[in-house]
């Protein structure tokens, strides 16, 4: 959606960048994946791979809702350990892709491979175990499940108590619940929500509240991370702020793919961007290659005013 | 529940200038203890009552001591109900077959007219009844739970009515309408624990303190919360690596087997198992207990429970001479005339009516029920924080 940009004129001065006031910094990024995990066998620990070597590959992908194809024939490499946007105008297909790789719809044709495993036709908590978490468009946190209790549905993966177990509560059991509880208590922390644990999701604010929900995808443990548009809705400084956290992410060594509307931000940390219309890709590069790709341009503003956008989108 | 509702607003409009009564001092007192304390002590109160009753009622010579035990088996599978309807959010109209089923595993493993060559004793069969329905419950759930919530209660609702079907008509079997009689009795060390009612009661009682302790468990942990995950956002629970179709159908199976464990008890107390036993109304009225009661919260459960079998077994009966009287004694000729007995359930749908109307979240909700019902700052979740900039971000 260009229309972000005429629609706030005034956000780039209003954004300084100096400020920490609203994320807290981690303690240790670290921790997050250092920590003992008793649900052993996924394939998150795989680090030797060196950066940039594809994590997730897509080819011919499509889509079709009855006549309307909503996603055609897109290729896609997600290079491991970047940042990586996927842009276009309403409507442009970026969410039914993003459902796609989240295992939410089977693609009418095409191949994805995430860490060389095709997991085309898996289940949705399937692909979650296989280390591709996500978060919403309009967030769905479990709004009458405290901040805490939505980072340890999170955790329900990496975690193993049965039925039986959870009756007997055997030593195990209750070691288990105690490290899930610090484990979630340490994100919750890491995204500077550690005084609202016991808040119902419901009435945190909006930008805590996206926070959470990024606390419960890490909380899956995830190689990739799929963010569909974190900074909607949120003002200059808690967008500023979410960029700064995001990046942080891919420091800790995950791959981040996200869906943006807000030019500045795309523009700002992508080290990639695909652009999208109609379902079909238009194209793929750094983001100065997109700034001034034509097509690109043409895409969002029509024919005619191609030269506002370069003028609006650089800084 | 409502405690802040009730400590804040409730008190000063409750005490102007009259003296306080020892009424008004206890209740000042219990509305100035911390909620927990308070939930603490309104156990204690419950546990003791449920455990006293029998003494209570044999020396106010009350003779409800028949009705208390179907009344506390009634509690046993309300709780149950409730991990299929209150925790997970699976709308199941044929719980009492599974009553049935449990009832009838009972009887053919103890009962002298079971066409099994074989027979276990009591408890054993208890175990087993437990497990038979959780098997059946496996059975039917693992290609109905794909289903979505109606089409879900549609088929629980045709299992329920197929299951007394069956019995009935498989007469080689089940013996049909005839039933079976006797059935094993409760016999430990020798000792038969099954000679009266308040023997009855008290076993009852244990089994069910046994089911509250399991379920609260299985409450509290990882399963209990991806039962409620994934009861308010089926897609978001999944997106967090929930396995939907083995949480419900750990649910359905596990509220079965409470069904099964509750239908061998209230085998064994008849000494008899016939179809009748398990109609669709034992479905319906379990139902109206969980909603009653205050749905996922499990004290809410039991009191909707208790509530609801009292004016089954007790109230209903009673009803018709107590109006009759009160016509008599007021006068009021129309009251005489009243067709109360046979009105029963219309009385109970009345109520349930009402309920649903004053207070839809139940009578005893769990505080998130209540909110969710209620919108307590639902608006926070809708609201971003700038409106401009949220409406040039939404899409269409």
């Amino acid at each position: 959606m260009s229309t972000n940009d005429p629609l706030r004129p005034t956000m780039a001065p209003t954004a300084p960048l100096a400020l920490g006031s609203t994320f807290t910094p981690p303690p240790s990024p670290a921790s997050l994946r250092s920590a003992p995990s008793p649900a052993s066998g996924r394939g998150a620990g795989g680090e030797g791979s060196g950066e940039g070597q594809p994590l997730l590959e897509a080819r011919g992908v499509t889509k079709r809702f009855g006549g309307l194809v909503a996603v055609s024939n897109v290729d896609f490499t997600l290079p491991e350990r970047r940042i990586y946007s996927i842009i276009g105008p309403n409507g442009a297909g970026k969410t039914t892709f993003f459902n796609i790789i989240a295992g939410l719809y089977r693609p009418d044709a095409g191949t994805i491979t995430f860490a060389g495993r095709t997991i085309v036709g898996l289940k949705p908590h399937q692909i979650t175990r296989l280390g591709i978490a996500r978060t919403f468009q309009n967030i769905r946190l479990f709004g009458a499940m405290t901040a805490l209790e939505n980072v340890l549905v999170g955790m329900h993966c990496r975690l193993t108590t049965n039925a039986l177990g959870a009756i007997v509560r055997w030593p195990a059991v209750n070691r288990e619940e105690a490290w899930a509880r610090e484990e979630a208590r340490a994100l919750l922390r890491f995204v500077g929500l550690a005084h609202k644990e016991h808040e119902w999701a419901r009435n945190l604010s909006y930008g805590d509240q996206r926070r959470l929900e990024i606390a419960r995808a890490l909380a899956t443990r995830p190689r990739l991370l799929l963010l569909d548009e974190p900074t909607a809705g949120m003002n200059p400084m808690e967008t500023a702020a979410t960029m700064r956290f995001i990046e942080r992410l891919r420091d800790t060594g995950l791959t981040i793919l996200l869906i943006e509307h807000d030019m500045k931000v795309v523009m700002s940390i992508s080290d990639r961007i695909m652009v999208l219309d109609h379902g079909e890709r238009i194209a793929e590069g750094t983001p100065a290659e997109i700034r001034s790709n034509p097509r690109v341009i043409e895409a969002y503003l029509g024919r005619t005013s191609g030269r506002a956008a370069t003028g609006s989108d650089t800084p | 529940m409502d405690v802040r509702e009730r400590g804040t607003a409730g008190k000063p409009a409750l005490a102007p200038p009259r003296r306080p009564g020892f009424a008004g001092v206890l209740r000042a007192r219990w509305a100035a203890l911390p909620p927990r304390q308070r939930q603490m002590a309104g156990l204690a109160v419950a546990i003791a009552l449920a455990v006293l009753y029998p003494f209570i009622d044999s020396a106010l010579g009350l003779g409800f001591m028949g009705a208390a035990v179907p009344i506390a088996v009634f509690v046993v599978l309300a709780v149950g109900l409730n991990i299929v309807v209150g925790y997970a959010g699976l709308l199941d109209l044929g719980y009492a077959a599974f009553f049935a089923i449990g009832a009838y595993t009972m009887a053919f493993l103890t009962s002298p007219q079971s066409v099994l060559p074989f027979g276990t004793n009591f408890w054993v069969a208890m175990v087993i009844s437990f497990f038979t329905a959780a098997l059946f419950g496996v059975l039917l759930g693992s290609p109905t739970l794909r289903l979505r919530g109606d089409y879900l209660a549609i088929v629980t609702l045709a299992f329920g009515e197929i299951v007394p079907d069956v019995v009935r008509n498989w007469d080689a079997v089940t013996r049909g309408n005839k039933g079976m009689s006797p059935i094993g009795r409760p016999v430990i060390f020798g000792l038969d624990l099954g000679q009266t009612q308040q023997q009855w009661y008290f076993l009852i009682l244990a089994v069910l303190a046994l089911t509250v302790v399991m379920i609260v468990r299985l409450h509290d942990s990882r399963l209990g919360r991806a039962w409620k995950a994934m009861r308010e956002d089926e897609l978001a629970a999944a997106a967090m690596g929930i396995n939907l179709m083995q949480t419900k159908l750990l649910a359905f199976g596990l509220g079965a087997s409470f069904s099964g464990f509750a239908g061998s008890l209230y085998a064994g107390f008849l000494q008899t198992v016939d179809p009748e036993q398990f109609r669709f109304d034992i479905s319906i009225m379990l139902l109206a207990a969980v909603i009653l009661g205050g749905m996922g919260n499990i004290w809410g459960v039991i009191g909707g429970a208790v509530l609801i079998g009292t004016y089954d077994r007790i109230i209903a009966d009673r009803l018709q001479g107590w109006v009759d009287a009160l016509g008599q004694a007021t006068g009021l000729g129309f009251l005489q005339n009243l067709p109360v007995a046979s009105s029963k359930l219309m009385v109970f749908g009345a109520a349930l009516v009402l309920t649903m109307v004053l207070r839809p979240e139940g009578l005893f909700p769990s505080r998130a029920r209540a909110a969710e019902l209620h919108g307590e700052a639902a608006v926070d979740v809708t609201e971003p924080v700038h409106d401009e900039v949220a409406a040039g971000s939404t899409q269409p």
